[in-house]
């Protein structure tokens, strides 16, 4: 049984200690990640932006990455949400299209691998913080991951799981959107970390690293002392300290 | 600059002036919030909201399929009605066939309720153009006729306006300085709009169901003023794009549970009135003459286009508006169309086959989803932006330098080997501006970035430079795998490779 890690460039590059609180915990149910170094980016930035020859380009490392792989891994909602638009993208040419069909059947966010395929709900963790729970758009609405978190959180120890105030809303990142307009974009994540702030908790918890960056980096513009963080850090984190 | 003259501007510009504006973003998050509310208890009172979603999809989906046959269906039962149907394939079309009749009728006043049809066609001015005095008689598009403006919002035109913004403008036309009191405020204006609905000529409706099987419009409202336009004028004009059709009385229940819901969440409308036809003998009010002018202006360009025939389901409700956390903070106007909100972006670009023409509004968006999981009849507002964008790309009218910024993406992109190498170059490239893992610098492309946050930086190590160590320390910690588990991972393996659909 081939389980490969698709680290997703954004925590390859910026937040490597992802992929590491992952791998460590899927070892604790006899999991061996595999990782395949000829992986780079979904190819999202340019999808989304319209440029899909280039968003083929790079997504056809991904496809390459996995193929004899039998459950790929990651840890962002967003980036498994594109590898279900490869059979969109790929569409005009028959044998990478069923390439992108047999990748999508096989992909996992974090969550929903270790919930729906382990049958783990509670890690045994322990975290005595405040916490909230931002759910990422394309996680929560396109993959429709939303109680896989839910549950792992309620089992944690020692956690209170604070409400997120209009928590479906998004943070405001959007990709190139965050850049191309950056005021809209400026006045969405100024909401969105009032909200966390609102909440009192000391802990933000999400499962995608872009808008985690992206609501951690205003909290820190502004000084705000939250720790922001991906579910499997928390729970690894967690399960480590117990 | 006037707001409803913003040609010429850009997105970014009608934007910044809206996010300028506290009052129209206090006023639009207020209402957008209330109606966010109301769709979700009424939706959550009324149970199997899902399964209602879908079946008004596949209504939407069928009729929009053979549209041609229900179109003919419904032109031919409202002329054995007595009704006389135009079809109008431009906008200038129907504007002509609207100011023939009303030249013919010797016009000198016409009473609207609201029509976004007649917004999109700039009714008004042809009609004021002609010396016919219009007066709207739904209370916020009176609102926005007094202010000069255009409707920010499909549903609730004045979305954008407080209420001490509204006794001000009601104040000039009373001339007599009337209290912020709502109730105070609609008073003035019905006891105004009474005088006008006695006066009119001509009535004219919008409508929002057409039901095919009888030649039947279907009109909701909470008012009371649509009844008012469609029963007191001697004249009724009814502007419908052409994708209004339903098939039957039947659907109607299907579309009557859904709309109200989603627009108001109300379980429905306080008037829903179903119109089929002029006055009869036997009737004691009604329009003598009756007029229904179909319009597709770009709608049937969609037909047949795999990624853009669903649009022609949307049922306007508004509710992809109330969900859009863009909408929120930069309200309609921005938008720069007729419709505005996740709709709008879509519609505007869509229904204008001239791309060179389109602006960035499909830009104008974070792709959350956020509508499609609003909308009634499951319209993929989000995946139709994508293509919106990759059309402008494909033919060459992409930004410049996202252009180049996406062929250099392509070729770092592309091969692991090289990525690694920029990754190696990007962490010598930060030094310069990395302080404590952060950057904050706002020149050039962090600009936009860090005027709102920090950015992170590069990690010193990636995660593909810590695996082959972590790989070895993790190996050799590794727990056995508990066969339940692993027998659970080879039966979705089978199930995958029988055909089955996957985990989703």
């Amino acid at each position: 049984m081939k389980v490969s890690m698709f680290i997703t460039c954004i925590s390859d590059a910026v937040y490597p200690r992802i992929g590491e609180a992952m791998a460590r915990l899927l070892a604790k149910y006899g999991v061996a990640l595999h990782f395949p170094t000829i992986q780079t980016c979904c190819g999202q930035p340019a999808f989304n932006s319209g440029y899909w020859e280039e968003a083929r380009a790079s997504a056809k490392t991904i496809l390459e990455a996995f193929e004899d792989s039998d459950f790929v891994i990651a840890p962002s909602g967003s980036c498994i949400g594109m590898i279900h638009h490869y059979p969109k993208l790929f569409e005009d040419d028959p044998i990478l299209l069923a390439k992108a069909e047999g990748l999508r059947k096989k992909s996992y966010e974090f969550t929903q691998f270790l919930v729906n395929v382990l049958g783990v709900t509670d890690v045994g963790a322990t975290f005595p913080h405040k916490v909230t729970y931002h759910p990422s758009c394309h996680g929560s609405r396109i993959l429709g991951v939303k109680e896989e978190p839910m549950m792992l959180m309620r089992n944690v120890k020692g956690m209170e799981l604070i409400p997120l105030p209009f928590a479906e809303d998004c943070c405001g990142f959007g990709g190139t959107f965050a850049v191309k307009m950056s005021d809209i974009s400026g006045a969405m994540v100024n909401e969105k970390a009032d909200h966390v702030l609102e909440s009192e908790a000391e802990v933000l918890v999400g499962l995608d690293m872009a808008c985690l960056m992206n609501i951690a980096g205003n909290l820190r513009y502004r000084n705000k002392p939250i720790r922001v963080m991906h579910l499997a850090e928390l729970l690894f984190e967690g399960v480590e300290h117990a | 600059m006037s707001k409803t003259d913003m040609k010429g501007t850009t997105v970014k510009g009608r934007a910044e002036l809206a996010l300028n504006d506290d009052f129209l973003r206090k006023a639009v998050k207020f209402t957008t919030e209330r109606l966010r509310d109301g769709k979700r208890k009424a939706s959550d009172d009324l149970g199997n909201w899902e399964e209602w979603r879908e079946r008004g999809r596949q209504i939407r989906l069928h009729t929009i399929a053979h549209l041609d046959y229900y179109l003919n269906q419904f032109a031919n039962q409202a002329r054995l009605n007595g009704v006389h149907v135009h079809f109008a394939d431009t906008a200038e079309d129907a504007v002509k066939i609207t100011l023939a009749i009303a030249e013919r009728k010797q016009a000198l006043s016409v009473v609207k309720s609201k029509s976004m049809v007649t917004e999109e066609l700039h009714l008004n001015q042809a009609l004021e153009s002609i010396g016919v005095d219009v007066v709207e008689s739904d209370l916020g598009e009176y609102i926005i006729q007094l202010a000069g403006e255009t409707p920010s919002h499909i549903i609730i035109p004045a979305i954008h306006k407080n209420r001490y913004q509204i006794a001000d403008l009601l104040s000039k036309e009373a001339g007599e300085t009337l209290p912020p009191d709502t109730a105070i405020l609609a008073g003035f204006v019905r006891k105004k709009l009474r005088e006008k609905f006695l006066e009119a000529d001509i009535g004219m409706t919008g409508c929002n169901f057409a039901i095919a099987e009888t030649g039947s419009m279907v009109l909701f409202e909470n008012e009371g003023n649509a009844r008012m336009v469609s029963t007191v004028p001697s004249t009724q004009i009814t502007l419908m794009g052409m994708e209004r059709i339903i098939p039957s009385w039947s659907d109607l229940e299907v579309m009557a549970t859904l709309l109200p819901r989603s627009a108001t969440g109300q379980k429905l409308t306080v008037y829903m009135s179903g119109i089929t036809g002029p006055r009869r003998q036997e009737d004691g009010d009604g329009p003598d003459e009756m007029h229904i002018i179909i319009l597709d202006n770009g709608r049937s360009l969609q037909l047949g286009d795999p990624e853009f025939q669903e649009l022609l389901n949307c049922i306007r409700c508004g509710a992809c508006l109330n969900a859009c956390p863009v909408y929120r903070h930069i309200g309609g106007h921005a938008y720069g169309g007729t419709y505005s909100g996740p709709i709008g972006a879509v519609l505007t670009p869509a229904l204008n086959k001239n791309i060179d023409q389109w602006d960035d509004i499909a830009s104008a968006s974070t792709l959350c989803g956020a509508c499609y999981e609003a909308c009634p009849v499951k319209i993929p507002l989000h995946d139709m932006l994508i293509y919106l964008r990759r059309r402008k790309v494909e033919r060459g009218l992409g930004d410049k330098m996202e252009s180049i910024g996406m062929r250099g993406f392509a070729a770092i992109m592309s091969n692991s080997k090289r990525y690694e190498n920029a990754l190696k170059v990007g962490k010598l490239a930060q030094r310069l501006v990395v302080k404590d893992g952060e950057i904050t610098s706002k020149l050039g492309p962090l600009k936009g970035w860090n005027n709102y946050r920090v950015a992170p930086s590069l990690a010193k190590q990636s995660f593909r430079d810590q695996w082959g160590t972590m790989e070895e320390e993790i190996r050799h910690g590794l727990q056995e795998i508990d066969p339940l588990v692993s027998n659970r991972m080879e039966e979705i393996v089978r199930n995958r490779e029988a055909g089955g659909k996957g985990h989703d």
